[in-house]
């Protein structure tokens, strides 16, 4: 008798116990969002982290029940383990890039199929629909070139130009096709097409190579502003004047900030914001906090940065 | 082509090197030149040779390092990492602007840059030597280390030399010249002419092809093969250092991609140049020889009009392929 006495009064402190917490959530309703993005491994992923962090410690000052957990993943098998890692922590949102969309789709689908919010950055996997995830979010990598191609076509109709790729994989060639669509019916002419593999060295190679193989070059189209930085060493080093300006892409701050100050050389950049995380991220937190309907495709557009606008796209703090 | 023409007036001088297998390298990379002629025209200038030359002085200065370890039987995968690690604290250190006077703050900065090179290079050398760890494994380790630690210190992004006066003060240290030869080019015959010295004409030089060539037999001439072996990874880590003085200048700022892949080039550079993976023979011309032909190869693709873009990694393999073929069927000789 005794026993049991001790069981009951055991059992109305624990329903106190859990029902305390659920008092707590009719005021701030609890939700965890966790978010897995690649680790900062070059400029754009760097932008990414960046962003994702600032804009988790934003939605958690807004939001005093959301927790908001980043977790950075090197590569696509570590970050499955940390899909997994975060799902066992009970989420009631997911925000991924994944590092490569089709080795992550299985891991995706597992934490989607317990009725987790799914909303998907960047990178798609050959099947994106609905049945992985809520909402997608992403930049317009054909925009990004025909942006580029567009601006080049309006301001030196028939420029020659030199281009440096990434490497060959589909978002470059989407870009390549975008550009040549950017400049279709033109007299802007492709001088060449090499890989500068996304990164300032090797550019600054290629570019130094071009400069030796065409005599005259008007205008260089290198998609990225981590390449433009070694294109702008090599022309300066050759000490050429033919060049009249080089148009890069994604708006690294550097750059942003040259357009801002009305660098000659780098009058516009072509926006691929890796900020694109946070869009996702505030979507997502609104879908919970607001109730408004956000699942769906969302593109971002591939903004022209002028000197007008620049001062929008500027961080100063970020790593990118 | 400076470098190219010292390098056959200076071979003679050290008698053992006075052979096929020696000259091998050049004889391709001459071969690679005509090929360059009839690919481009516009090759052959001296603007472009000298560019490429210029171009090839990281791979070229981390290689003779390189040509060291691996003539004393070890290995070094960390070269590249250690390289990015290195020059993102140099600029950090450049902008702590713990110096007022710029001079003196750049000369400081070198110091630091070479003084980091060489602790990397002991930290190295003392894993695989005290701890025993086969160096494949030991520079595997403490690559994906310098690595990491230069994405924690850039956060992933970019570390850029912030003030200007002080890049413009460093700048001509890579792109200036004296007495017409850009100052990368005189770089790399100083420091190949001293590791020559060295490994050639010094004690200590000896010891390294002993120790490398047989251990055992090394030891019981009363070589002591830890100290040695671990002064090669030191000289790797100063070298490493002096590819660092010259890489600040160029971009005046480190990114993650700083570096990547340098050691394989650094190791395919010693090779091509005739030192023996296994150890034991060391070229330290023909390894300069080697850094310069990677380099040939790639200029002389993109300079061809006839080669696809997706295909120039292919073909780049190919050509030192039966650059090497070339080589060997001459020693046969």
């Amino acid at each position: 008798m005794r026993r049991r006495t001790f069981g009951i009064a055991a059992a109305a402190l624990a329903a106190s116990v859990a029902i305390a917490p659920s008092f707590a959530l009719a005021q701030d309703k609890k939700v965890t969002i966790g978010v897995s993005i690649p680790a900062a491994d070059h400029g754009w992923t760097a932008g990414v982290v960046f962003h994702a962090e600032r804009v988790a410690k934003l939605l958690m000052k807004e939001h005093p029940g959301l927790n908001v957990i980043v977790k950075t993943s090197p590569d696509a098998a570590s970050q499955a383990n940390a899909v997994q890692d975060l799902a066992v922590q009970g989420l009631d949102a997911l925000v991924i890039l994944p590092n490569d969309p089709d080795q992550l789709v299985n891991s995706i689908k597992d934490v989607k199929d317990k009725g987790t919010f799914v909303a998907l950055v960047d990178r798609a996997p050959s099947v994106n629909d609905s049945t992985i995830r809520d909402l997608y979010v992403a930049g317009n990598n054909p925009a990004l070139g025909q942006v580029a191609g567009e601006y080049i076509k309006k301001n030196t109709p028939d420029a020659q130009v030199v281009v440096i790729r990434g490497l060959p994989i589909p978002i470059d060639q989407q870009r390549q096709d975008g550009f040549d669509k950017g400049i279709a019916g033109s007299k802007v002419k492709i001088l060449d097409r090499q890989f500068g593999n996304w990164s300032r060295d090797d550019a600054f190679k290629v570019m130094q190579d071009f400069l030796t193989k065409h005599p005259k070059i008007d205008v260089v189209w290198c998609q990225d502003d981590d390449m433009a930085v070694g294109v702008l060493e090599a022309i300066a080093q050759a000490k050429r004047t033919d060049i009249k300006y080089v148009v890069g892409g994604a708006g690294s701050k550097d750059m942003v900030k040259k357009v801002m100050d009305g660098d000659k050389m780098i009058p516009v950049d072509v926006l691929y914001p890796p900020a694109m995380v946070a869009t996702a991220m505030e979507l997502t937190a609104g879908n919970f906090f607001d109730k408004v309907p956000v699942s769906g495709t969302y593109i971002l557009d591939a903004t022209l940065v002028t000197k007008d606008n620049a001062k929008n796209f500027y961080f100063a703090d970020s790593p990118f | 082509m400076t470098s190219v023409a010292t390098d056959t007036t200076k071979a003679p001088k050290t008698s053992r090197d006075w052979d096929m297998a020696a000259i091998a390298p050049f004889i391709a990379l001459a071969l690679l030149l005509v090929l360059g002629y009839f690919a481009n025209p516009n090759f052959v200038s001296i603007a472009n040779l000298s560019n490429v030359v210029t171009r090839s002085a990281f791979i070229a200065i981390i290689a003779l390092g390189a040509t060291y370890v691996m003539t004393a039987g070890g290995l070094d995968l960390s070269v590249g990492s250690m390289l990015a690690f290195v020059a993102s604290l140099m600029i950090m250190f450049m902008n702590s602007g713990s110096i007022a006077d710029p001079m003196l703050m750049l000369l400081a900065a070198m110091g630091v840059a070479l003084a980091l090179g060489a602790a990397c290079g002991l930290a190295n050398g003392l894993i695989t030597t005290v701890g025993r760890i086969e160096p494949f494994i030991a520079t595997l380790g403490t690559m994906g280390i310098y690595r990491g630690l230069t994405y924690w210190l850039s956060q992933g992004g970019a570390i850029t030399v912030r003030d200007r006066d002080l890049l413009t003060l460093y700048r001509p240290f890579y792109s200036g010249s004296l007495l017409g030869v850009p100052v990368p080019i005189i770089v790399i015959l100083v420091t190949t002419a001293i590791c020559a010295f060295i490994l050639y004409r010094t004690r200590y030089g000896r010891h390294v092809t002993a120790v490398g060539s047989n251990e055992d037999v090394a030891k019981y001439s009363g070589i002591s093969i830890n100290r040695v072996r671990t002064i090669t990874y030191v000289i790797q880590g100063l070298c490493v250092g002096v590819a660092v003085l010259l890489y600040v200048p160029r971009l005046g700022s480190t990114s993650a991609t700083t570096g990547s892949f340098w050691e394989l080039q650094a190791i395919t550079a010693v090779v091509v140049g005739g030192t023996a993976l296994r150890g034991g023979v060391g070229r330290v011309w023909g390894t300069v020889c080697g850094a310069i032909i990677l380099e040939v190869v790639g200029n002389i693709l993109l300079l061809s009009n006839f080669v696809s873009e997706y295909l120039i990694q292919a073909l780049q393999g190919a050509i030192i392929i039966i650059a090497m073929l070339v080589q060997r069927s001459l020693m046969r000789k």
